[in-house]
């Protein structure tokens, strides 16, 4: 078991992926103009840990912005969290927004609908 | 100089523009705008759902500019990978303006895509955007072809585009985003 963690820049986000916890967070920024490069280790990581998934997994989505070339990624992760669900760990999204951004909850909802893994809409204060 | 400088200085005056530039369109230039941007936001204590939104478009925008670069013009030293944009504030709404060259055998689709994106209601939009993002269509570069669509659902206003016929190769293809309070 291991903690694999992605510092984040201007454009992309941190990212904390605790194998043993079964704990995943992507917080900041998504906005890079490449951003499958950016996001394939992630899915490398999700791919290899669905092989042995702790029986919960706990997902914490905490952006800022992300733009449309992030989203595809995004829904790939999710998918990939779909698979693992399936797979027997309890996976739930955390999907964090800040009061007033209806953006980002529009967002969290519309993989709410697409994707099938019980989803938390968070508010946060600004 | 040929150029009226005070010409340009008063034009960009009277429509109260915030920042603008022309020429090659880079990461790191993408970078420097968008850390400008933020901080003039910021300067006018706009309210975070403006901020985030004149954001969000604005990062649209500008990698629309940036992934279509390579398309029009592989080489780097090619006139035609030169683009403009422009923003700026006018009565409590903020424009963004773009243009850049494109290949004429991609205008009617391009115009044909925005067309469509304008006949649908916000609903429609959503739904438009959901199947889009679930297709598994990526371009190399990850664009996939969600931006105009968020652009429209965003800003809940038309695009407003055009295109200006340049030589027998290229057309010069220009946006104006309108974002109100």
């Amino acid at each position: 078991m291991e903690t694999i963690s992605i510092e984040g820049t201007p454009k992309t986000p941190t990212i904390t992926f605790d194998t043993g916890k079964g704990f995943l967070e992507i917080k900041g920024r998504s906005i890079p103009e490449n951003s499958i490069e950016f996001y394939k280790p992630l899915v490398d990581w999700l791919e290899k840990y669905a092989g042995k998934p702790q029986s919960a997994t706990n997902v914490n989505i905490q952006l800022e912005y992300f733009n449309t070339s992030s989203s595809k990624c995004i829904l790939d992760v999710f998918k990939k969290l779909e698979a693992i669900n399936k797979g027997g760990s309890a996976v739930v999204i955390n999907w964090y927004y800040e009061e007033d951004d209806e953006d980002m909850l529009e967002a969290g909802e519309d993989y709410q609908a697409i994707i099938n893994v019980p989803f938390k809409m968070v508010q946060v204060a600004e | 100089m040929m150029l009226d400088i005070y010409d340009f200085y008063d034009k960009m005056e009277r429509n109260n523009i915030m920042l603008s530039f022309k020429g090659d369109i880079t990461s790191e230039l993408l970078t420097s705008i968008l850390q400008i941007m933020e901080s003039k936001l910021d300067n006018l204590q706009e309210e975070p759902k403006i901020k985030k939104k004149v954001y969000n478009v604005l990062v649209e925008c500008l990698q629309n500019l940036y992934h279509h670069m390579d398309e029009v013009a592989p080489e780097q030293n090619d006139v035609i990978r030169s683009a403009i944009f422009m923003i700026g504030k006018l009565d409590n709404q903020y424009n963004i303006v773009t243009g850049n060259y494109i290949k004429k055998e991609n205008v009617e689709s391009l115009k044909k895509r925005l067309e469509d994106i304008n006949l649908l209601s916000k609903e429609e939009l959503k739904e438009y955007y959901k199947a889009v993002l679930n297709n598994g269509e990526m371009s190399l570069k990850g664009g996939g072809g969600l931006g105009m669509i968020d652009i429209a659902r965003k800003t809940g206003e038309k695009l407003n585009f055009n295109f200006s016929p340049v030589d027998d190769k290229f057309s010069f293809f220009s946006l104006n985003i309108k974002i109100s309070q």
